[in-house]
């Protein structure tokens, strides 16, 4: 632990990267937004948001604007503190799973070679799924602390949902996991990129079917949107909110969106690593530009792939959801894990 | 004072005041909220430890699933008002001379236990914890346990679907 040793050029090249990393997620997902009503638009024909800068680029800064001036309203039934709280955690804890994602190879600059990763810890992964074991505080107390029957319900939805896929996607990713020996994300990414390797969605293409399923339902995306469906529960968790308050809750399920993409891209996707380049024979930091292009190009392309979803595909009712969770699922992860299991075995064997 | 030191002590206050704060709130939610906290002051102290395995585990169970769990017995229950009943007089006394002597036996204990004396811990040295050499540790010198506590598990939960069949 050389931070705590107080290597202050690492520290401030670690603050500088914190910074960069938050602010351009907060930056993506605020265009994620935006994204979002254009692709519905376009899957919907009709224009879509337009009016705001030329076609409509500016429309999410409308929108966080009229967020910022609404009244903020907290209904005086409800736990002050912890009705404050509760957006608050979503957000923290939506944000803090950039901290072990490896964004690309590392860059030289000053004579230094820094890595782009905040954190290249030993548990990356584990470290990821604690996180989102945490997201989920955010739902329940925001939901129970408004006090209203409805954001209850919600919030008692969306914590049963995600219990129930955490579980089918930590045992998706025991498989890449056995094939990978390693829980740190850089190493997984540098196994893909590895001469001879292809990336994991070659081995596992169950496990990564399962695995996405699962974070559509871990981020409440649609067909698993249950906590907010708003015929049955007016607006779900988020009922009583207003204000910026509501924006963060908002704001949350877009940066999990992309910090769900990017796990994904690590995982399954090769990470940073680009299709039939070998980027040792580029500068490190060229490789490392374009190493950030290419994962960002897979982060987009998974969010539309959750766009096209939401916006095609009806929402569950809630005992299929939940079968779908515990019968279809679990047993599908158990199965791939055994079989991958069972083939580095016969490999390493044979 | 080193940096580890000093996040040391912040650890461990923290730790002991969330756990007060347990003890002392009146809403059972704001309990399981302290006992959260509880759980992260001592993932830091793992951490300090280089223990991350440990740390993160005991995050992911403890405060990302039985603390969930807690969560939604209190909120489905409606335990949110605070239903404390006053507690006698006498009975707090009698607890807190029990608690107290407990405790002078826990530390006198502690104190004097020749596996505790001369030994100091690994600030952030040692490996053991690590998932590696921990996996290692469990699946050859101590598998035999591993396993049969394995099947405890396995026994609990076929047990709580047999509770929670339908008839």
């Amino acid at each position: 632990m050389t931070l705590l040793a107080f290597d202050w050029a690492l520290l401030i090249e670690k603050l500088v990267l914190i910074a960069v990393i938050v602010f351009s997620s907060l930056g993506i997902a605020l265009y994620t937004t935006f994204a979002e009503r254009k692709v519905a638009a376009i899957l919907q024909d009709r224009p879509g948001p337009n009016r705001a800068g030329p076609f409509g680029l500016l429309q999410p800064f409308a929108d966080g604007l009229k967020l910022m001036m609404k009244e903020e309203i907290i209904p005086n039934t409800s736990n002050k503190v912890l009705f404050i709280l509760g957006p608050g955690l979503a957000m923290t804890a939506a944000l803090m799973t950039c901290a072990v994602i490896p964004w690309s190879s590392h860059v030289e600059l000053f004579d230094r070679k820094i890595e782009l990763q905040i954190a290249d810890i030993n548990i990356g992964i584990l470290y990821v799924f604690g996180v989102v074991s945490m997201g989920v505080y955010g739902i329940m107390i925001g939901g129970w602390a408004s006090n209203n029957k409805f954001s209850l319900m919600a919030a008692l939805r969306g914590a049963s949902q995600a219990i129930s896929y955490e579980l089918a996607m930590g045992l998706s990713l025991i498989a890449v996991l056995m094939l990978s020996g390693s829980l740190s994300l850089k190493t997984i990414v540098g196994e893909q990129m590895a001469d001879g390797n292809f990336w994991n969605i070659v081995y596992q293409p169950l496990g990564f079917l399962i695995f996405f399923v699962c974070a559509l339902a871990e981020c409440n995306r649609t067909p698993f949107d249950l906590p907010e469906a708003e015929n049955e529960l007016n607006f779900g968790y988020h009922q009583e909110y207003s204000s910026m308050k509501l924006g963060f809750y908002l704001f949350a399920e877009y940066v999990n969106m992309i910090m769900s993409s990017a796990v994904m891209a690590c995982l399954y996707f090769g990470g940073y690593d680009i299709p039939f380049l070998d980027e040792s024979t580029l500068a490190p930091n060229i490789a490392a530009i374009l190493g950030v292009g290419a994962l960002l190009t897979k982060i987009v392309i998974f969010i539309f792939i959750f766009m096209w979803i939401r916006w095609t595909i009806p929402r569950f009712r809630y005992d299929q959801l939940m079968n779908l969770g515990w019968k279809t699922m679990i047993p599908l992860a158990l199965a791939n894990m055994l079989i991958t299991g069972a083939v580095i075995l016969w490999r390493a064997g044979g | 004072m080193s940096i580890t030191e000093i996040l040391f002590f912040f650890l461990s206050a923290l730790a002991v005041f969330s756990a007060i704060m347990v003890l002392v709130s009146r809403n059972p939610v704001h309990s399981v909220l302290w006992l959260i906290a509880v759980f992260f002051a001592i993932s830091g102290h793992y951490i300090l430890l280089n223990a991350q395995f440990l740390a993160i585990v005991n995050l992911i169970v403890y405060a990302g699933a039985i603390m969930v769990l807690f969560l939604f017995v209190i909120m489905l229950m409606n335990l949110n008002k605070e239903t404390e009943r006053n507690k006698h007089i006498w009975m707090k006394l009698a607890g807190a001379v029990s608690g107290g002597c407990f405790l002078m036996v826990l530390v006198s204990l502690v104190r004097q236990a020749s596996d505790f004396q001369e030994k100091t811990a690994l600030m952030g040295t040692g490996d053991i914890g690590l998932i590696k050499n921990l996996g290692k540790a469990l699946f050859s010198d101590f598998v035999v346990p591993f396993e049969i506590s394995s099947v405890l598990f396995l026994s609990a939960m076929v047990g709580a679907v047999v509770i929670g069949k339908k008839e």
